[in-house]
């Protein structure tokens, strides 16, 4: 396509992509290397001072993109054809030492994982300014200035002091806060932003969200906003680019793509989380019952204090609270991986022992816990048959084809089929792991299952057929689900009754419809005000209604 | 996969250890003269009867070099497979166990290690009688040592995972959580120890026999015969270099062989292992 290549971007724009072609080579089992193309015939524009978000789901080559910006391409990625015109200037034709000054000082990049971005060795302020040093844009007096600038900006505590910190003196969002710092610290043109909040709580995100906004418009910075909810894209970008397999499905102005959508699988985008579970009636009648729980790790203080609380046979249990609240830790009580130091754990009238060793193995086969990360819950150097045949074996004594047989039943309930069964974890993706593990707590033939964020990690549209799935089984075998979570839309969507923690305490317990209806306390309101609504300007007003609460008090 | 996949190196590492193995097995056929026949002068130079020459008694030098291999591997392998047992046993039921059983057998291992390792043979050889199991067993004991801290280490990374939890929340024992959840999961590093163990035993027992507490006369092993025939250096005389050069090409074809099985199994995401 060389004949429509355009000579030189059009006038005012930042960014020009002019059809961007990445491609890579893959060396498949047993076969002949071969080329798979990433990203092909992208293009875009980018005016000053607008943001841009792509969206999409994993694999959608959202981040490729992003790097191209820098002219950076991955581990064995190439960029292969196209331009990428910063300003009117091709950058992958450039020169290295070009684009060594390039990056870093016109064009910076804010990772999704802060954490691992900054070098725990070193304070916050040194590696926020080093960027604008070393490109001799400011000096050190300069720049430790427009550092402290910028914390005020972005809402950091202290910006005076902030930046003598060390990255693990600080929160999540505010070392994502200080990213965003580094980026802008050298005035950039353009900031690529990869999922700059997935990894936050839903409450810190939005703290994170305004101040990025804030900033861009503060600052007059041009940005590539890249992430995989359209409803937090919609709050930042003017225009969206969505993504499909490396091509574009449907671009345009914010406003057009949430109302009127003209591609299915942007529609889809739109309405995913569209399950909706009515509330089951007579939720009084515990099955799995948790009372007065305190517990605590060795040697700490304790992480619990008094929970108590109870889910229905063959109902949905759903816990909420953004980190550090104890969600995660009442699952490990329940399933005696950390005895309380008082309280009891009862299942069906039984008392269950309080740790794991005094369980008997016909108690630890009807509490099945279900993962956030099914990574690293698989062995992966087992296949999926032997993953889900264990449980068989182990409990009911099943082997060789009875076992087999139960293991293409239950692969076939979570939508699988036997063709999988030699498959090893590896060579899955990351919805279907999660279905695996979900078939081998089905395995167990359980009662309760604990669900500690199984979709947290997933994309939106994979997230929504694991909670079909759920709830397709829950109906089908009575199950009972204790379902963590800090999202307040999955609550919605799939929980009769719902229990909301925040620091070790039990906020708020009972029935959905009572849960999620004033009046409410103000952390389970917070709670609520945080999940991000899909459509422009709900951020704004979100954080007005803050100051105008925190001005009436 | 077919022998065409295989590089070339590896190819020439597989054959040679395949050769040694023969040798081992068959040496009374292959070998020319017998172990400890006289068959001409001291250090007699090659020629066509006697391809590497004489030893230091008028002994042929190719014979006892096919006899010696036999008794260099058998010695080196089981005391490498005993320390590697062992090791593996031990620390990963440290690794699994933790609290006080780890503490007590880290600090028994840190005890042995502070040891010099030659000098605790050396007292142990002289101490017990003399056969082939004590020698295997002191070497075996004093080489798993080095795997116990390498094997506790790999145990521990791999048993904070989600899927030993699990394992454990099924309500496996100990055992299982191990040999199936816990050592498929190590056995890429474990596997490269092994290869340098394995040369290292070599070298400790032709080290042994080289101070008089190995294989002991007048049978042959590799490292003995060095001992045997250093002197004649000296006179300008090849005849140690012989088996020396047996005791290098061994010990490199296979870490390479090693090396190689380790790249195959050592995909980071495990599975089936990169090609």
């Amino acid at each position: 396509m060389p004949d429509k290549l355009e000579k030189s971007s059009p006038k005012g724009q930042m960014l020009s992509v002019r059809n961007l072609k990445i491609e890579a080579t893959s060396y498949p089992q047993g076969g002949a290397p071969r080329r798979i193309s990433i990203v092909d015939d992208i293009s875009f524009d980018l005016g000053k001072g607008k943001v841009l978000g792509l969206i999409g789901e994993s694999g959608a080559g959202k981040s490729t993109i992003g790097l191209a910006a820098l002219a950076y391409g991955r581990g064995g990625v190439e960029i292969t054809g196209g331009q990428v015109l910063l300003d009117g200037e091709d950058l992958l034709t450039a020169s290295n030492t070009r684009i060594r000054q390039i990056r870093g000082s016109r064009v910076c990049y804010v990772s999704q994982s802060a954490a691992a971005s900054f070098n725990p060795a070193h304070r916050l302020g040194e590696q926020v300014v080093e960027a604008a040093i070393r490109h001799k844009l400011m000096n050190r007096e300069e720049a430790h200035k427009r550092a402290c600038h910028l914390f005020s900006i972005l809402g950091l505590p202290d910006p005076h002091t902030f930046g003598s910190r060390y990255p693990h003196q600080v929160s999540g969002g505010q070392l994502q806060r200080a990213m965003t710092a580094m980026a802008l610290c050298s005035s950039p043109d353009l900031i690529v932003f990869d999922e700059p909040t997935t990894a936050l709580d839903v409450t810190t995100q939005i703290d994170v969200l305004a101040a990025i906004k804030h900033a861009i418009e503060e600052t007059g910075t041009s940005a590539l906003y890249i992430t995989h909810d359209l409803a937090v894209v919609a709050q930042v970008a003017d225009d969206i680019m969505v993504l499909r397999n490396g091509r574009t499905v449907e671009y345009g102005p914010v406003q057009k793509i949430i109302d009127a959508p003209s591609e299915d699988y942007t529609r889809k985008l739109v309405n995913v989380r569209s399950i909706r579970h009515s509330q089951a009636s007579g939720q009084n009648l515990p099955f799995f019952e948790m009372i007065g729980i305190t517990a605590g790790y060795a040697g700490g203080v304790d992480v619990l204090h008094e929970v108590s609380l109870h889910v229905a046979k063959g109902q949905t249990l759903a816990i909420v609270g953004e980190s550090g609240s104890g969600k995660s830790t009442l699952a490990r009580v329940a399933t005696g991986l950390l005895p309380p130091s008082s309280g009891e754990v009862v299942l069906d009238g039984q008392e269950l022992r309080p740790a794991l060793k005094q369980r008997s193995r016909d108690e630890l086969r009807k509490v099945q816990l279900i993962y956030q990360m099914a990574d690293t819950a698989m062995n992966p150097r087992q296949t999926v048959g032997d993953i889900i045949g264990r449980p068989l074996t182990f409990y009911d004594g099943l082997r060789g084809s009875a076992r087999k047989a139960k293991v293409v039943e239950l692969l076939d309930q979570i939508e699988m089929g036997k063709a999988f069964i030699d498959r090893y974890p590896a060579e899955l993706s990351g919805g279907q792991k999660q279905r695996v593990a979900i078939a081998r707590a089905l395995a167990a033939s359980p009662e309760l299952i604990i669900c500690d964020e199984p979709t947290s990690a997933l994309d939106p549209l994979v997230a929504d057929g694991i909670l079909k799935l759920l709830l397709d089984l829950q109906a089908e075998r009575q199950l009972s689900y204790v379902f963590i979570t800090h999202d307040i839309a999955i609550v919605r969507a799939i929980a009769d009754s719902v229990a909301v923690m925040f620091q070790g305490e039990l906020v708020r317990f009972g029935p959905k419809s009572d849960v999620l209806s004033p009046p409410f306390d103000d952390y389970t309101d917070l709670l609520l005000k945080s999940v991000p609504e899909m459509r422009p300007g709900w951020l704004e007003e979100v954080i007005a209604s803050r100051k105008q609460a925190s001005a009436d008090n | 996969m077919t022998i065409r996949h295989i590089p070339l190196p590896i190819l020439i590492g597989i054959a040679i250890i395949l050769l040694t193995l023969i040798c081992a097995l068959f040496a009374p056929w292959i070998a020319p003269y017998g172990e400890t026949e006289v068959v001409g002068d001291v250090w007699q130079a090659p020629n066509d009867h006697f391809l590497f020459g004489l030893d230091n008694l008028g002994r042929d030098l190719l014979s006892r070099l096919i006899y010696g291999a036999r008794i260099t591997v058998f010695v080196a392998l089981s005391a490498t497979v005993i320390s590697f047992t062992l090791g593996i046993v031990l620390s990963f039921t440290a690794a699994v166990s933790k609290g006080i059983v780890d503490t007590t057998l880290s600090r028994l291992n840190d005890l042995m290690m502070s040891i010099p390792t030659l000098i605790f043979a050396l007292v142990l050889l002289t101490a017990v009688p003399q056969n082939l199991t004590t020698l295997i067993l002191v070497m075996a004991i004093l080489d798993s040592t080095r795997v116990f801290r390498l094997g506790r280490a790999v145990a521990l990374d791999v048993a904070v995972m989600d899927f030993v939890e699990a394992a454990q929340l099924r309500g496996e024992g100990t055992w299982w959580i191990i040999l199936r959840e816990i050592l498929p999961n190590t056995l890429s590093p474990l596997l490269a120890e092994f290869g340098l163990r394995f040369a290292f035993a070599i070298l400790f027992l032709s080290t042994l026999s080289f101070l008089g507490l190995g294989i002991q006369p007048p049978y042959a092993d590799w490292g003995g015969m060095v001992k045997d025939n250093k002197d004649g250096i000296i006179f300008g005389i090849s005849a140690a270099l012989i088996p020396g050069a047996a005791i290098a090409i061994l010990s490199v074809s296979v870490n390479l062989v090693v090396d190689w099985m380790m790249k195959r199994t050592s995909s980071l995401k495990g599975g089936r292992g990169d090609a």
